[in-house]
């Protein structure tokens, strides 16, 4: 009987403790959705204020899906990711095990790999834009002279060249951050296992098979998991270096561009809507892949 | 037995020039903007390409407060990024009381949904969000961005400090309890003492995310003046439209990061076990 009344009185002070929490977050999560999904069955003009809308059914989602503009993002945005996510894990992996081998330069390594990290995204963008440039850019300079290539490439007006080189940069500051987690994740392993292996005569590849990666892949997992729910998101890097050219153009690029630019706010949050629901399939694989423990 | 042999050189001066490529690959294209920054408009569009200016021209740290308004891009992500933190810290640390130490009906569905929200992706609420800021009256002020930023700092700094909180031992908090002493203060005088390595963990790593919030930034300011700094760094006009002013991007760039990176060599540790325990622990 205390028991009880005891834990009950317990559970209303833990929603006392969590109200504050939910109520901000039913304020800029819960309540801009559901108005983000009422606005996208109508036809609204942001640039007029105050807004005034007309019903529209499923016209915005119907147009959406024939918009061939938009499944260009969609495919772009699938490009970035997809090879975004696969060459920062293997680089990072890679990069991880490098710095692992030598202990006295890793304080410095790991100063060097926090370098990308701590920069800002737009930043990032902004300076790799500069090195990029067609003329003036340090990049064709480089590859000049080490004669890599004899004419300047434009690095991001060419458009098959474009979508590489914006991943390239997200490569550039991403990889560190994952190598930087898969060290942490290394460093639990213990030596102990590598010595027994060394006895028994294994190879490195097979150390590497039979220790390394298995004792890895929860991190790993986690790690990738994340990456690619971020990447699905992109928008900052693409944004700042290439605008929006069709042939980078982001599903999150288009959105807003549809959004705020044309200023149809209707067919915007249907498009937001869509972004939502991909990604959100995503995360619900996550969720159930990784059985998200509360306890 | 510990006889080198000469694959153990070939591997040692290997392992070497991988990690010099590696630490120029990472480090040189923030040596590029120290080195665009210090340069004229002659140098920066000269051939063969400039590597060092010969005479630094240090106006265009000058000339990023004189012709931009960065002085203003500057306080008003600090004041933004500053109290979204701290907004976040107050309530979140309440919210990880609640899931880290208590066992209550409800608890599953409510992490998940702090979760869900931590994974968001926000340009879905972009729609929502401008009605609302509209609506209150709030366009185009710091309130805002603070409130949308909200979206993505606490689920997250509660996320953190939930970890931290459940490492605390239980035996603390039940002899608080046990004593009579009110929730709040068992969280105030009990655990926050002990949380303090996770508030400053979450507290660093919301500053960071609010500080390079982009979108949100974009959308909801339109002049200079209340731009936070991403987004004055990406939007730099210069006197020409065809012309970008090159020395004064890289300035300001160079501006933010140096303090941010300082931040973040100094609480190394304190981050990779903030990004860690929350990766790990999920």
């Amino acid at each position: 009987m205390k028991a009880s009344t005891f834990g009950a009185r317990r559970a209303r002070t833990a929603w006392y403790l969590l109200s504050a929490s939910l109520a901000v977050l039913a304020l800029v999560a819960g309540y801009p959705l559901i108005r983000t999904i009422g606005l996208s069955f109508t036809h609204t003009n942001i640039l007029q204020y105050p807004l005034t809308s007309t019903p529209a059914g499923f016209q915005n989602f119907v147009q959406v899906v024939h918009d061939p503009a938009w499944w260009r993002s969609v495919q772009n945005t699938v490009v970035f990711t997809v090879f975004s996510v696969s060459i920062e894990t293997v680089f990072g992996l890679g990069v991880a095990m490098l710095v692992n081998t030598n202990l006295r330069i890793k304080g410095v390594m790991r100063a060097a790999m926090l370098t990308p990290w701590a920069i800002l995204t737009v930043v990032s963008a902004q300076m790799w834009r500069w090195m990029y440039n067609d003329v003036f850019g340090v990049l064709n300079d480089i590859l000049k002279r080490l004669h890599i290539i004899h004419t300047s490439i434009s690095w991001l007006t060419e458009p098959a060249i474009a979508l590489p080189a914006v991943i390239a940069v997200d490569v550039w500051k991403t990889t560190p951050f994952m190598a930087l987690l898969l060290l942490a994740g290394l460093q639990t392993i213990p030596g102990e296992l590598y010595e027994a292996a060394v006895v028994d005569g294994s190879s490195k590849w097979q150390q590497f098979v039979r220790i390394t990666f298995p004792l890895l892949r929860p991190a790993l997992l986690v790690a990738l998991i994340f990456r690619t729910l971020d990447a699905l998101r992109v928008f900052d890097v693409i944004y700042v270096m290439t605008g929006t050219v069709p042939s980078t153009m982001s599903m999150s690029v288009y959105a807003r561009q549809q959004l705020v630019d044309f200023g149809k706010l209707g067919y915007g949050s249907a498009v937001t809507i869509l972004i939502l629901l991909i990604i959100g399939i995503f995360t619900a694989a996550y969720m159930v892949s990784l059985r998200v423990e509360v306890d | 037995m510990k006889k080198k042999t000469a694959g153990f050189y070939v591997n040692w001066v290997v392992i070497r020039v991988l990690m010099l490529v590696l630490f120029i690959y990472l480090v040189f294209p923030f040596f590029w903007a120290i080195s665009s920054s210090l340069k004229s408009q002659t140098q920066l569009f000269e051939t063969p390409t400039v590597y060092w200016p010969s005479h630094p021209r240090w106006k265009n740290y000058l000339e990023v407060f004189t012709i931009q308004p960065f002085a203003h891009n500057l306080l008003n992500s600090a004041v933004v990024a500053g109290f979204t933190t701290l907004v976040a810290l107050a309530i979140g640390s309440f919210a990880a009381y609640a899931l880290g130490k208590y066992r209550f009906r409800g608890k599953r569905p409510v992490y998940y949904t702090i979760l869900g929200v931590s994974v968001f992706p926000q340009i879905s609420i972009l729609g929502g969000m401008f009605t609302l800021v509209r609506a209150i009256g709030i366009y185009n002020t710091w309130w805002a961005l603070i409130l949308s930023y909200m979206i993505f700092t606490l689920p997250f700094t509660i996320w953190i400090l939930t970890s931290f909180v459940r490492e605390i031992p239980g035996e603390l908090e039940e002899a608080a309890v046990m004593d009579g002493a009110s929730p709040l203060r068992t969280l105030w005088s009990i655990l926050l003492p002990v949380m303090a390595p996770g508030l400053v963990t979450a507290g660093l790593l919301a500053f960071i995310g609010a500080w390079n919030e982009f979108l949100f930034a974009l959308t909801f300011t339109v002049d200079n003046q209340s731009r936070t700094v991403p987004v004055a760094i990406a939007l730099f006009a210069g006197s020409s439209p065809h012309e970008l002013p090159w020395a004064q991007i890289m300035a300001a760039s160079v501006i933010v990061t140096i303090p941010l990176l300082v931040l973040v060599l100094v609480f190394q540790n304190r981050i990779i076990a903030g990004l860690t325990a929350g990766a790990v622990k999920g």
